[in-house]
């Protein structure tokens, strides 16, 4: 019998949100199994690192990674699993664009753990304990890994073939990758396994004025939008305009504005920046001072728009030192 | 990352300057024309109109090494094309607003009316331009 094509599946810094959109393939995973032999799942399957540095070099034919970039460990493994593996797919928004973790690049390493092992509420009345990379205990060394200032993308660490995007990903897109692959007929290196369209294309919502004229903006829960209406002529912020299509739309099938977990249109870099782009021009107020006032009504503009792709804007991260020296 | 050095002598603050065809980029031509002097640190990019000039344009000018970016457009009711520099200035204001987000002064990036016949402006905006980069110091990006 011919011996299957091996396939592995990792999980860096992540929820496990994409390891559940695997399992939703639900009966169709037996199409998969039936295809491929997983030889590496930590999430799902009893299988250890040393099961991986075992197997020869490029002996996977596939490796799905998740998550994004956060720890010394994260790096470690993905260049471990690039090394035996032919393909590698970075799998979810996390390990295509940063994701949400990518949002601590507002912050560094310092800040986050005065916040979380300092300042923090605890029932424990002693002092800190930071994580330390090193401990003694009775003559024994345990370690941790080396925690990062910066969160970065799969992509800076090591070389990645294709991306699947989403938050979490469709499991349809797994499922036509996994065909795409196994029938050796591959799309070019780099590519985004989801087509490269834009998300008011398919979106289900209508637009009823010829021209969006805003004067204020709604959060969700402030309005209850018109159904079949576009949620962005309603005032409320919703990022289809820069994000890519894949998704079926499923957030505004529900009312619920787009916040472009698919990342953008290839050609585009940086989200944020478009779609402060976009927005300004859909604001019917000619008054800076007014205008002022409408942008301060946004509670964390930058964090909204790159909810899942800050490592992947052109600044990457926020300027600590710069703050320091003002 | 190390404390900011300035070195006052040899640093010279690198500018992109983004300038509408009818109104910024005219009047430059007319400081040029007119035998004004202005420092030689910015670099112009033309622009048919100031409501082309993305945010994205002056965010990837600075990550790519400029330590300033400024924005020339018309005075507000000279547009050529009616409310392009309407445009520019809400897009201005969204990107201060990120800019703090991501801890980058805001002096770096200005945005000014300048009108064909503005070129004793162009001048003095651009000369305090440079003064006050002079005074920030380089712009380093902190990558890790």
């Amino acid at each position: 019998m011919k011996e299957k094509p091996k396939a592995a599946f990792y999980w860096c810094s992540t929820c496990g949100g994409c390891e559940e959109s695997v399992v939703d393939l639900a009966e169709k995973i037996l199409d998969v199994v039936a295809a491929i032999d997983i030889v590496f799942w930590p999430v799902a399957l009893d299988f250890k690192l040393e099961d991986v540095e075992s197997l020869k070099d490029k002996e996977i034919a596939v490796c799905f990674i998740n998550g994004a970039i956060r720890t010394s460990e994260d790096v470690h493994v993905s260049k471990l699993l690039r090394q035996k593996s032919q393909l590698i797919v970075a799998y979810g928004s996390c390990s295509h664009l940063g994701g949400i973790p990518g949002l601590a690049n507002f912050w560094n390493k310092e800040s986050i753990f005065q916040k979380v092992y300092k300042e923090a509420p605890t029932i424990q009345d002693e002092t800190p304990i930071l994580p330390q990379e090193e401990t003694e205990i009775n003559g024994l060394t345990l370690t941790l890994p080396k925690f990062f200032n910066t969160v970065r993308r799969l992509d800076e660490v090591i070389d990645v073939d294709y991306y699947i995007p989403g938050c979490a990903p469709n499991p349809d897109l797994l499922l036509e990758a996994v065909q795409l692959i196994l029938s050796g007929n591959l799309p070019p290196k780099g590519s985004i396994l989801s087509p490269n369209r834009n998300m008011c294309e398919d979106c289900p919502l209508e637009r009823k004025e010829e021209k969006i004229q805003l004067q204020s903006f709604f959060r969700p829960f402030e309005i209850i939008p018109e159904p079949g209406r576009c949620l962005l002529e309603q005032g409320i912020i919703c990022l289809g305009p820069v994000t890519r299509v894949g998704c079926g739309a499923l957030c505004m099938k529900v009312s619920m504005p787009c916040r472009g977990c698919y990342g953008p249109t290839d050609g585009v870099q940086d989200m944020g920046t478009k779609f402060a782009s976009a927005l300004a021009s859909i604001v019917d107020i000619d008054d800076d001072q007014q205008f002022m006032k409408l942008i301060a009504s946004i509670p964390n503009y930058s964090g909204l728009v790159y909810m899942f792709s800050l490592p992947s804007s052109y600044f990457k991260r926020k300027n600590m030192e710069a703050v320091k020296n003002e | 990352m190390s404390a900011k050095v300035v070195d006052q002598t040899n640093y010279e603050p690198k500018i992109i300057m983004f300038a509408c065809n009818w109104c910024a980029y005219a009047g430059l031509d007319l400081a040029g024309t007119s035998r004004l002097t202005y420092p030689a640190n910015i670099t112009v990019v033309r622009t048919m109109c100031s409501g082309r000039i993305d945010p994205s344009f002056v965010v990837k000018a600075l990550t790519d090494g400029a330590d300033g970016v400024l924005i020339g457009m018309c005075n507000y009711g000279d547009c050529h094309y009616i409310n392009g520099n309407y445009k520019a200035m809400k897009r201005f204001l969204f990107l201060q607003k990120m800019l703090d987000d991501f801890g980058i002064e805001r002096a770096r990036v200005r945005i000014e009316g300048i009108s064909a016949s503005e070129a004793l402006k162009a001048k003095r905006v651009i000369t305090e331009l440079v003064e006050e980069l002079r005074r920030l110091g380089p712009l380093k990006i902190e990558e890790e």
